[in-house]
């Protein structure tokens, strides 16, 4: 697999390393409810279809990636910098 | 008074000579990892050390006096001691110590690495003054083409012995 | 036997071989099954099943019956393909699956059993009784399964692994792969060509076909000399094994099957080749007919005897009939009598086909049966429902082509039934940037092949920006292929489908029967395609048995699913780089060397190499070093390296934030030039990591973690800064590489280090947990007042340059004043005796809670862990708290693992209080002592437990103690 890394460009899959459902970067208030924290931490969709995974360029650049990917066919639709993403946030 | 003695990462490892490739560990450089804080670290780096701030996978240089992109938030100074302005800008560190760095020259070394590494260091896709941040063997590395048939490679210092185990192997891979 | 003027081999150079106990001589050019066939043998192996007597099929890779064992000793290697196995001057291969000998195999009884080994005869047969399945069935089915044998020796051999890089990939380098590279190499695309054999060309070699006026092996060699003077990579037996995401290939180069075995250079090579596109050429497979008795040594595919023929020069017999449902099967016939050989028949089982051969011409007939124990020695015909026999001993097959479709298959693609060519041709855009060309499309002549190839390998080149060249078209033949699909010939005895196996039609049609009718069912209930060939020779025929046989057409039955890899790869070439201290990547601190020149075992921790102790002369057991080292920094003073724990460098005007955030205690309120202990919890509430931080500066921190989690805190700070907490200035970089530290503890640690620092230091100015900057022998060093050991200690570090001087300079000082170096044991026994937790205590399920440090959860502020850290179940007081245990028994020996139950208790899970996580022997204190966790601990004090690890038979009491088992009001930290 191969995942286009916004500041490397293309990369094997193999410098990269799986970080998890994109969803960990909305950190609930630490006054919320011990739902929405059960939630944050332990409650993912399955989705056979477009998912937005936490990817880190460890073996490269070292960036946080958020990258959109069709389970079904491995297809990686979109690769953007976490740090823009949270920033904007 | 006693005094400690310096060793540097490859010390006794290395040279290595293979088929068109020279392996050697270069004499030991002043490297000092700046990431930028406040800004303005480009315009700082041009007036210290004369040296434009280099982009994702470049370096930018002068004799004597390197920059090197490293990584999503660091840049390599190599050469100088970091002029003290830097501070204002960047968090400076001393990594002279922490990478084992080893030259590589010779008509095949771009071959030799495709043993090593999975990035395209194609002639028209890897060009002097590119870098990237990649694997080598298992090693989490830095390769720097430094010429014509000439290239660096950083790995950690720890890995000295790996990487020259490593750089062995490729040799004999070549075929 | 050989054929005068014939084949691709050169005559100049013959070659000496052995097979199995007998010399024989072939030439260069030669496979071993060629050189064999040369040599008047056919018999190359045993069936997998019914040890049924065989020769080679084909004359490929796909070949399942001629699998041999090349070489000798450990570097021997199995399973090799005679029809791939390039022959060389001293060549050793030996038959295998046969005892004593191919011609008289034992097990060849098994083809007697065969009515009771049917299909499903396993399921059906060892299900009972039960308690044979392990005494009796299981090693009696591991004896008789497998094929050829390791040699059970460390492999000897060399494999590499490596990455290529490429615009267009071109898989295949027969008449399509040649023109689809041609094009795209001229269009300026760079182009890597990789094929199986030695020779490119494909099916050019083994057919009398011109091209532009040229034999087609001419026109080859000349078109691969023009890409090679192109640039176009030419990566000959390298097989592209499988197709993957992105744009991926998997390709194994056989290196050095070629020549003796060499030790010193790689065998075989596995590459990952990355494209923007690739193009698949690799062409079509011929398949047999099933007719009763038609896996007789000398049967082979028509394709198969034109190789031999035209390739290799060797007639696989002297009396050749040709058998088939196509035109190209006359082709066989024509090339044979071209080159003098004869032929006895030439039987279509189409009854109105004409046929251009001078030689006796059977139409709508069939071959239904054969004679010949250990080779085809005669045939019988059927023709207008009137049986007869035909001296053969060589019968040449052909019952259609297949596609090569199965690197389209790789990605979940499905191949589609295409009635003209009565076979499956891939889907389109079945790999994404994977298109298809020649006969592995489907084409089935020369001429179009090479148009294909040219207009496929146009288009990418449009794809990707470039213009394509002026389309060329060279003279080659353009004949229709005709076929009419004939997949079975019924008739008396067993009509063999998957030769490897040993799969008949009768098994498909049965499984059919006990509805295993889905063809996934199938396969898997009669092993049909489960062998090495992976079904290359019997899928199609089956499937269409299985359509017959349940009633559906082939479509709607489908077909299974291939995988990668395409043709058989070693483990050893995948794991390539891997073996040995290519295993991973080892890590050596600045003192390793000095430390087993001391002759100190080393330990793994992580991927460090750390010292377990450092023996001394008349030592003979670890205990007595270790307790020797404990002793020494107790009452004198240890050095003990301590680099390999992970230390960040923090700096940026939101460092005392970030940490705060970080951090569930305080460390903006940290003093410069202090540091202060920390514990960093996971956002679920449990402990993640802890270690001490100094503040070296305002906005300077320099944090450590532990050896074991160094890698997994720098990820956790880059995460929550770049995801969580983007807006902090902050930044952090390890500098683990840069420093070199050494512990120096004991109570006269400030001794030994006024001795080399350059500034004198006291208690006033170096009061327990400060910090600093100062020179060390004349050089740039830190010096951190802290202790793992309870003892009044330092950490001393200095840039990694001078790690080796300094580590032996500190241990020189310390020998001289009665201490020494000290190595893992004695310091964990030491952090045991302090009650210090280790990842045995913070092994991600216990929270700070837990292990006592409730109170570093500062209600101060938010951090990482805090809002979960404060749930009900986390704070139970019924939780597992940690202890120390001392042995009632002070004679008592503790393991580390053992659970903890109320005295008298039974040791069952119900009963369950707890377990002990670390142990050690105290000579501080004179027995064991350890460390875990009892439920409600700290309320237990004084209790007497029952210590108990049934799988290493400990069964003691112990009573429940304080962690701190030593010091515990930190007089000797502060002294």
């Amino acid at each position: 697999m191969i995942i286009p890394c916004p500041i490397c460009g293309d990369r094997d899959v193999r410098e990269f390393t799986y970080m998890g459902h994109a969803s960990i970067l909305n950190r609930p208030d630490p006054e919320a409810s011990p739902e929405v924290w059960d939630d944050y931490l332990h409650n993912r969709e399955n989705l056979a279809g477009v998912v937005e995974e936490l990817w880190q360029h460890t073996a490269g650049c070292g960036a946080w990636i958020i990258v959109r990917r069709d389970t079904r066919t491995h297809e990686i639709l979109s690769a953007e910098l976490a740090r823009e993403v949270a920033r904007a946030g | 008074m006693v005094k400690l003695i310096a060793n540097s990462a490859a010390e006794g490892l290395l040279p290595l000579e293979g088929p068109g490739v020279t392996v050697a560990e270069p004499p030991m450089e002043r490297l000092t990892s700046l990431a930028p804080l406040h800004g303005g670290l480009e315009a700082a780096l041009e007036a210290a050390h004369g040296l434009a701030l280099p982009k994702p996978n470049r370096t930018t240089g002068k004799a004597g006096v390197r920059c090197v992109w490293f990584s999503a938030t660091h840049y390599m100074l190599i050469g100088p001691e970091p002029d003290a302005s830097l501070s204002a800008h960047a968090a400076v560190t001393d990594q002279s110590d922490a990478w084992c760095r080893v030259a590589l020259s010779g008509p095949r070394v771009a071959e030799m690495l495709s043993y090593l590494a999975p990035v395209d260091l194609r002639e028209e896709s890897f060009k002097r003054g590119h870098t990237a941040r990649t694997l080598v063997g298992h090693m989490s590395a830095s390769i720097i083409r430094t010429g014509a048939e000439s290239y660096e490679l950083f790995v950690f210092r720890s890995m000295a012995t790996t990487l020259v185990h490593e750089l062995e192997e490729a040799l004999i891979a070549l075929p | 036997m050989r054929v005068d003027g014939k084949g691709r081999i050169d005559r100049a150079k013959p070659l000496e071989f052995t097979w199995g106990k007998e010399r024989f001589t072939g030439f260069e050019g030669d496979t071993l099954a060629s050189a064999l066939l040369a040599n008047g043998v056919r018999l190359m192996g045993r069936s997998f099943k019914y040890h049924r007597p065989r020769g080679p099929l084909t004359a490929g890779s796909e070949e399942p019956n001629a699998l041999v064992t090349v070489g000798e000793g450990a570097a021997q290697e199995p399973n090799i393909r005679a029809t791939m196995q390039e022959l060389y001057a001293g060549l050793t291969a030996q038959p295998q699956n046969a005892w004593p000998s191919l011609e008289r195999d034992v097990l060849g009884l098994n083809d007697y059993l065969a009515p009771f080994l049917g299909a499903g005869f396993y399921y059906k047969t060892f299900m009972w009784p039960k308690s044979f399945w392990e005494k009796v069935y299981e090693p009696f089915i591991r004896r008789a399964a497998g094929l050829g044998a390791l040699s059970g020796a460390h492999n000897p051999s060399r494999y590499a692994k490596a990455f290529a890089h490429c615009e267009v990939l071109v898989i295949g380098a027969g008449p399509a792969g040649l023109s689809a590279a041609r094009v795209a190499a001229e269009a300026g695309l760079d182009v890597i060509l990789a094929d199986e054999s030695w020779e490119m060309g494909g099916r050019l070699l083994s057919e009398t076909e011109e091209i532009d006026g040229q034999p087609g092996a001419a026109w080859a060699a000349a078109e691969v000399a023009a890409l090679a003077a192109m640039g176009v990579r030419l990566m000959t037996r390298t097989t592209v094994t499988g197709a993957y995401d992105g744009g991926v290939f998997g390709a194994l180069e056989r290196r050095g099957h070629h020549a003796p075995h060499d030790p010193e250079r790689p065998h075989e090579c596995f590459w990952r080749i990355y494209t923007s596109r690739a193009i698949l050429c690799a062409g079509a497979l011929e398949r047999p007919i099933a007719f009763p008795n038609n896996d007789r040594p000398g049967v082979m595919t028509a394709g198969a005897v034109r190789s031999y023929l035209n390739r290799f020069g060797v007639s696989p017999g002297t009396r050749v009939a040709v058998f088939g449902n196509n035109d190209s099967a006359h082709h066989t016939a024509r090339d044979l009598l071209e080159a003098g050989v004869k032929v006895t028949a030439v039987i279509d089982s189409r009854p109105e086909v004409e046929i251009d051969v001078e030689a006796p011409v059977i139409t709508g007939a069939r071959v239904v049966g054969t004679k010949g124990r250990l080779g085809l020695e005669q045939i019988t015909i059927e023709e207008k429902g009137a049986q007869r026999p035909l001296l053969a001993d060589c019968l040449a097959v052909s019952g259609g082509w297949n596609p090569t479709v199965h690197l389209t298959c790789h990605m979940n693609g499905r191949p589609v039934w295409e009635p003209s060519i009565a076979s499956f041709v891939p889907a389109d855009s079945a790999v994404p940037g994977l298109s298809v060309a020649g006969s592995a499309a489907g084409v089935m002549d020369t001429f179009g092949c090479l148009k294909s190839g040219a207009s496929v390998a146009a288009d990418v080149a449009r794809e990707l920006g470039k213009a394509p060249p002026e389309p060329k078209a060279p003279r080659a033949g353009s004949a229709v292929y005709r076929i009419e699909p004939l997949w079975h010939v019924p008739g008396k005895g067993r009509a063999w489908l998957d030769f490897q196996n040993d799969v008949t039609v009768k098994d498909i049609k049965q499984a059919a029967q006990e509805n295993y009718a889905s063809v996934e069912h199938m396969k898997r209930y009669t092993t049909q395609g489960m062998a090495t060939d992976q079904g290359k020779n019997s899928n199609v025929a089956a499937l269409a048995i299985l359509a017959d046989a349940t009633g559906r057409g082939i479509p709607e039955t489908g077909t299974t699913t291939f995988r990668p890899p395409y043709s058989p790869v070693a483990l050893a070439a995948i794991g390539a780089g891997a073996q040995g201290s290519g295993f991973a990547p080892q890590r050596f601190t600045t003192s390793h060397k000095a430390s087993t020149t001391r002759g100190a075992p080393m330990v793994e921790a992580g991927l460090w190499y750390r010292p377990s102790y450092f023996p001394q002369t008349g030592e003979t057991h670890w205990r007595e070093s270790c307790d020797r080292e404990v002793k020494l920094v107790r009452q004198t003073v240890g050095i003990c390296d301590v680099s390999t724990l992970g230390k960040i460098d923090i700096q940026g005007p939101d460092a005392a934030a970030f940490l705060d955030f970080v951090y569930s205690n305080l460390f903006s309120t940290l003093k410069v030039g202090k540091v202060r202990y920390g514990l960093m919890l996971r956002e679920d509430g449990h402990v993640m990591d802890d270690g001490t931080t100094a503040r070296i500066g305002e906005n300077h921190y320099v944090m450590t973690t532990t050896t074991a989690a160094a890698g997994q805190v720098m990820n956790h700070l880059e995460f929550v800064h770049q995801c969580l907490r983007p807006k902090l200035n902050v930044s952090f970089i390890s500098v683990t590489e840069q420093w070199a530290q050494f512990a120096v503890a004991g109570p006269r640690s400030r001794e030994l280090l006024n001795a080399i620092l350059d500034t004198e230091i006291d208690d006033e100015s170096w009061p327990y947990m400060s910090c600093g900057e100062l020179g060390v022998a004349g050089v740039p060093g830190r010096l951190f007042r802290i202790s793992f050991s309870g003892e009044h200690a330092y950490e001393v570090s200095v840039p990694a340059r001078f790690g080796d001087s300094l580590f032996r300079l500190l241990v020189a000082q310390a020998e001289a004043m009665g201490g020494g170096a000290y190595g893992m044991e004695a310091l964990n026994v030491m952090r045991i005796e302090k009650g210090f937790v280790t990842h045995a205590e913070i092994h991600g399920r216990t929270t700070a809670f837990d292990i006592g440090l409730g109170r570093m959860v500062s209600a101060k502020k938010d951090c990482v862990g805090k809002t979960m850290s404060q749930r009900p179940g986390l704070l139970d007081p019924d939780r597992e708290q940690l202890v120390g245990f001392r042995p009632v028994d002070p004679e008592a020996t503790l393991l580390a693992g053992a659970h903890l139950y109320a005295d008298g208790a039974a040791p069952v899970a119900a009963n369950d209080q707890g377990y002990c996580t670390s142990v050690a022997y105290s000579p501080s204190i004179g027995h064991h002592i350890a460390l875990g966790f009892v439920k409600g601990g700290r309320e237990r004090l004084g209790e007497v437990m029952r210590f108990w690890d049934g799988l290493r038979e400990v069964d003691t009491s112990v009573e429940i103690v304080s962690p701190v088992f030593l010091d515990p009001e930190g007089e000797r930290l502060r002294g």
